[in-house]
This record gives C-alpha cells, sequence and structure tokens, in this order.
C-alpha cells in the first residue's frame, strides 16, 4: 500500500470517525434523553464501526476503496467547482434557468472533447445548451407547474 | 386472482400512455452507460409529484422494468453494460454481434427477458397477497428487527467490506434522525437551516444516486466515448423465438436463479446474471461455446436479471423492507403519496398495489415489443458524450430536488449527501446501505419507540425485543446475514492474498 492511498484512508475514516464521536456525544449529553433514546443505540454502534475503520486505516490494513488519482482530481475539480457555485450560490442568487444556463454551457466547454478552435462545435454548445434548458422549461415550469427562484435574472 | 379484476385499469388512456413513456424512457435511459436503474427511477420521482398514487408508480414501474432490459442494449451493441445487471450479457452478446448478428442478439435479450420477466411478476402476483396476509402477525418489536434486517442485510452482503457496509447503514439511520422527534418534538442534530425539518427522503435519494454518477463522469474528463456502436441487421422474429424455445434449459434455469435471487433482500440483478450464467454454462452440453456468441449465455443472463425485478418487490409490498436500492427508491416514490407498504396495503390501497403490479405485468410485453423497434435508436443515444449526459443529470437533480417541497435547503441537502457519498465510495462506502438506513431509520425507531412504551407496560425493554420465536429468528438471520458476508469476505481476501503470493514467487523465480 502506497503512503499516498494510505494518507487517503486515514483522512476518510478519520473524517467519519470524528463525525461518530460527535453524533455519539451529543446523543448521550442532549436533552431531553427520551428523544435520544434511539439515536444513543445508533449512534454506540455507529462510534464502534467508525473507530473500527478508521483504526485499520492508521495500520494499513484497509482493504477496499481505491482513492483518489492525481488525474481524477484534476478531472473532477473545475467540474465540481462550477457545480457547486450553481448550486450553492448562482442557482437562488441568480435564477435558476439563468443560473443552470450558464452552468450547463460552461460544464459542456470544460469535458467537451470537441475541438476549441472551431465556431461549428460553439454553435453546437450553444444549441445542446438551449435545448436542454427549453426541455427544462417545458418540464418543470410548464408541466409541473415549479415556480423556481427567479431572483436578479430569469 | 384478485389481480385480474384491476386489469383494465392499465389501459385507462393516462395509465397506458405513461406506461408507454415509462417503457421507452427506460429502455433509453437503461441504454445509456452510466445511468443506472436506481438513479434513472430516482430522477423519476419528481415527476410523479402531479400524477397520483398508481399513475406516479405505474410510470416508475415501467421505468425500473425496462431500464434493466434497456441495458442489454449497449451491452450487445457498445460492449459497455448499461447496469452491472447486464454484465453477463456482453459476454456472449457483444460476441455475437461481432459476428454481424446483432439483431438476433437484442431479439434473443428481449425475449429471454420476457419471459424471465412474466414469471418474475407472476411470483410477485402470487407470493404479495399471502406474505401481506402472515405480516399481520408482526408487532412493534418484530417490525423493528425487520428494519435492522433491512439495513444490515443490504450493508452486509452490497458491499465490498462488511464493516463499511454496516457503518454506511449506520450513517444512513442516523442521517434519519435529523429533525424534530415525533414524541418530544425535540430538536435533533440541526447543525443548518436546511435540515430543519429533517432530511426529505427523494432530494437525498436524488443526491446519493445522481451526483456521484456527474463527478464520476468528471472524473473521466474530456473523452469520446471509445466503442463503436454495432449495426443492427435485419433478423426475423420468428427464428429468434423459435431459438429462445429450443434453449429452454437455459431460460428455465436464468429465470429460476433470477427468481429466487430477486427474492433474497440485497442480491442484486448482477449476481442474478453471472450465476445464472454460470449455472447454464455448467450444465450445458455446449459449455465450450460459451464466450463465443452462444444464445444461451444471452439468454441465460437476461431472462435472471428480469426475473429478478418482480420478486425483489416482494418484501416491499409486504413488510415494508426494499429488496434493493431500486426498491428503495420505489419505497420512496410510494410514500410521496402516502401509502406506506405493508401488512395494510392490499387492504386499503388495493387499487394502487393491484394496478401497479398489473402495469408491471404489461410493461413486460411493452419493453419486449418496444425494445425489438428502438434497440437502434437507444444505442445512439448511449453515445451521448459525458460532457452532456453529466451536465443533464446535474440540472435534473438540481430543478428535481427543489421541486419536492419548493425549498433551497433541499437542494443543498441533495449536492452535500451526493459529493460526501462520491467522495466516500472511493474509499470502500456504499450508497445503498445508507439509503436503506435513511428509509427504514423512521419505521425503526417509531417502532422501537412503540415497543418500548408496551416494555414499560408489561415486561421489561430486553424481554419484549429479544425474545419470542420471531423476534429470534429475525435476530438469528441478522446475524447470520452479518457472518456469512464476513465469512465470504475473509475467503474472497485468503484466496486474493494466496494468489499475491503466488504471483510474487512467480515474478521472483
Amino acid at each position: 500500500m502506497t503512503e499516498f492511498w494510505r494518507t487517503q484512508h486515514i483522512l476518510a475514516s478519520g473524517i467519519v470517525a470524528a463525525v461518530g464521536v460527535g453524533v455519539t456525544y451529543v446523543s448521550y449529553t442532549a436533552e431531553p434523553a427520551q428523544a435520544f433514546l434511539f439515536p444513543r443505540m445508533i449512534s454506540s454502534v455507529f462510534v464502534v464501526l467508525a473507530l473500527w475503520t478508521f483504526g485499520k486505516a492508521v495500520i494499513g490494513k484497509t482493504k477496499v476503496g481505491n482513492g483518489l488519482n492525481r488525474t481524477a482530481v484534476i478531472n473532477i475539480a473545475p467540474g465540481l467547482i462550477v457545480a457547486l457555485i450553481y448550486i450553492f450560490w448562482a442557482a437562488k442568487g441568480l435564477g435558476f434557468y439563468t443560473a443552470s444556463t450558464i452552468a450547463f454551457f460552461i460544464l459542456l466547454t470544460l469535458y467537451d472533447p470537441s475541438p476549441h478552435n472551431e465556431a461549428r462545435t460553439w454553435i453546437k454548445r450553444v444549441v445542446i445548451t438551449a435545448g436542454f434548458l427549453a426541455v427544462m422549461y417545458g418540464l418543470f415550469a410548464m408541466l409541473l407547474n415549479v415556480f423556481t427562484p427567479r431572483e436578479i435574472f430569469f | 386472482m384478485e389481480f385480474i379484476g384491476y386489469m383494465g385499469d392499465v389501459f385507462t388512456p393516462i395509465n397506458f400512455a405513461l406506461l408507454m413513456i415509462g417503457t421507452i424512457g427506460g429502455l433509453i435511459l437503461g441504454a445509456t452507460p452510466g445511468l443506472s436503474p436506481t438513479m434513472a427511477v430516482a430522477l423519476l420521482i419528481p415527476f410523479t409529484f402531479k400524477l397520483d398514487a398508481t399513475q406516479g408508480l405505474i410510470l416508475l414501474g415501467a421505468a425500473y422494468t425496462s431500464t434493466v432490459a434497456g441495458g442489454a442494449v449497449s451491452a450487445i451493441l457498445l460492449k459497455i453494460p448499461g447496469a452491472p445487471a447486464n454484465i453477463a450479457t456482453t459476454l456472449d452478446g457483444h460476441t455475437l454481434a461481432r459476428k454481424g448478428q446483432g439483431a438476433k442478439a437484442l431479439q434473443l435479450s428481449f425475449l429471454a427477458s420476457l419471459v424471465g420477466g412474466v414469471f418474475g411478476v407472476m411470483l410477485l402476483i402470487f407470493l404479495t397477497p399471502l406474505l401481506a396476509q402472515w405480516a399481520l402477525a408482526f408487532g412493534p418489536s418484530h417490525l423493528f428487527w425487520l428494519a435492522i434486517l433491512g439495513v444490515t442485510v443490504i450493508g452486509s452482503l452490497d458491499s465490498a467490506s462488511v464493516v463499511k457496509g454496516l457503518l454506511s447503514g449506520c450513517i444512513g439511520l442516523w442521517l434519519a434522525t435529523i429533525g424534530f422527534d415525533d414524541i418530544m418534538g425535540a430538536q435533533r442534530f440541526i447543525f443548518h437551516d436546511a435540515v430543519a425539518g429533517g432530511i426529505n427522503v427523494i432530494p437525498a435519494l436524488i443526491g446519493l444516486f445522481a451526483i456521484p454518477q456527474v463527478i464520476t463522469m468528471f472524473a473521466n474528463g474530456r473523452k469520446y466515448l471509445e466503442a463503436e456502436v454495432l449495426s443492427v441487421e435485419r433478423h426475423p422474429i420468428r427464428e429468434a423465438i423459435a431459438e429462445v424455445v429450443r434453449r429452454s434449459r437455459a431460460l428455465t434455469i436464468g429465470t429460476a436463479v433470477g427468481s429466487f435471487i430477486g427474492l433474497i433482500p440485497g442480491v442484486g440483478g448482477q449476481i442474478a446474471g453471472l450465476v445464472a450464467y454460470d449455472q447454464s454454462r455448467k450444465m450445458s452440453p455446449e459449455r465450450q461455446k460459451f464466450g463465443t456468441g452462444h444464445s444461451e449465455g444471452i439468454i441465460a443472463a437476461e431472462s435472471a436479471n428480469n426475473a429478478m425485478v418482480g420478486p425483489s418487490l416482494v418484501p416491499l409490498l409486504t413488510l415494508s423492507i426494499p429488496g434493493s436500492p431500486t426498491a428503495a427508491v420505489l419505497l420512496g416514490g410510494l410514500l410521496i403519496h402516502g401509502i406506506f407498504p405493508g401488512s395494510d396495503l392490499f387492504d386499503n390501497h388495493p387499487q394502487v398495489a393491484w394496478t401497479f403490479i398489473n402495469s408491471m405485468l404489461i410493461g413486460q410485453v411493452m419493453m419486449c415489443i418496444f425494445g425489438l423497434y428502438v434497440a437502434g435508436l437507444a444505442a445512439r443515444v448511449a453515445q451521448v458524450p459525458n460532457a452532456v449526459m453529466a451536465a443533464v443529470v446535474l440540472g435534473l437533480a438540481v430543478f428535481g430536488s427543489y421541486s419536492v417541497q419548493h425549498s433551497m435547503g433541499d437542494v443543498y441537502v441533495m449536492a452535500a449527501l451526493g459529493t460526501g457519498m462520491y467522495f466516500l465510495e472511493r474509499f470502500g462506502f456504499s450508497a445503498a446501505p445508507l439509503v436503506l438506513g435513511l428509509i427504514l431509520g423512521p419505521i425503526a425507531e417509531a417502532n422501537f419507540v412503540q415497543g418500548a412504551m408496551i416494555a414499560n407496560a408489561t415486561s421489561n425493554l430486553g424481554t419484549y425485543f429479544l425474545t419470542g420465536p420471531l423476534n429470534l429468528t429475525l435476530i438469528a438471520i441478522v446475524v447470520a446475514s452479518i457472518g456469512y458476508s464476513v465469512w465470504m469476505e475473509l475467503r474472497h481476501r485468503r484466496y486474493t492474498t494466496k494468489d499475491e503470493a503466488v504471483a510474487k514467487e512467480e515474478a521472483l523465480s
């Protein structure tokens, strides 16, 4: 097992163990105690399994999970950043349809393997984006009557 | 034979139209690599809000049935299984298509799916009412253990690591306790306004199944789909029917294995397809032909993965225990329409239950008919680039989660759970037990609290929950499923270690 892979497993299982310890602490200290009867039972099992997993990761005995390699992280990062900005800020701030158009077009541009120096491929991306948004508007606004946030723009 | 009385309800214009839409849509979604049946059904749930319970379930059931069968299209024409259930189909299906007999492979696949699927739904029809009657004898302690059983069986059987599977189940059970508790009205684990009302199951399902797929598509980077779509020539359907009839042994093995495996919670279509393929090969006098484009391989694998669909819903409809992640999503679909499966489903909502089951039966026939006609189109759709697919799924996940309660909090929960799940999956945790924990958590807690009250009045907690034949049987099954999975994991590890040692020795010599 490489050191990098082991460190990743320690980090991941450490976070889960920390959540487990936190949940258990709250379950056993929060009031009213009766409301936390079931969480106490679950959290006790949760923390034991989480610490067991963490212990195995620390001594390098973790057997499953491939972790993340450098290439995957580099590939994921731009898309994930765009997606999270879209969800946690732009969707409400700019309005669902505006934010979705921008996010869709950026993601398409980032991950489309077609050349970026040809007008034809850019037109294709614009057409796909417009088509997708038209379908989403038709489905959600017209068919399901979902009134999505339309803050600054549409 | 109560189901026959409700057969006409499937053919009302709206119900039949939904069945057609679900079937065709499911075939196309199923053929698209990266879109699993579970994710496809989860993304469809928001579209059922405007429908009544029966119509919503018809749409979801049709999509479930046909996504499993649709996965064979990309398995045969692209050598990329549309879903894990179609892995075994690639072995002979794609080889046959490479020989210029793609149409024959598709026809065999859809005909075998039809036979397996119909048999599976018939099992669902005849077993469900019997089990539902039996389930009437269940009290709070039994229902508590059943909920725990649902989580532990999926956690231990569906995961590469038993401990991580059970841990995922515990995380799900904990997530289910977030919000206000039903008895005291006390706040529990509310660390952000978005979860003040608890975690809504639908956005959680969408996030847990769709977002990891989106991120996986990002991880593949800027790539064209390298697989070439094989052309589909003309092939007379009667010859395919004759071939299926002639290969009745493979068909019987596939259907029997698929039906049996479907009944076991936590063992999915992937296992059904592979076990049926393997058993069919072992029992065939032409076993050397397997892997070279042999029709028995396709028939066994495809009849098995569709035969599994009906029986996988038996524990869901009778005991409220979803036997698979897709069944868990269907449970979410039932709950949002105010229908609680279990012993009273057939008494209080017979029209919903029987129309849904009948629609799955008719859906199998429609899946076969449409499958034979739209297979070529579905294979083309399967070539949609990752970039487009990722952006489309992300958009649908955001709009779908928001539409549940018109709340941004749901969208945040969907994104947070989905992103977290992607990273957890990279380290051996799995989404299925977490989802089961989230769905079964409230059932387990409600019955635990109710049981505790009864125990306070009549006996003590230990006696109430840990004694009695039914309690002990359920506890024994929980322990046995965990024990079996631990044993399998240790055995697998021992063989892997042995193989590694042999490989090392060979390398040294």
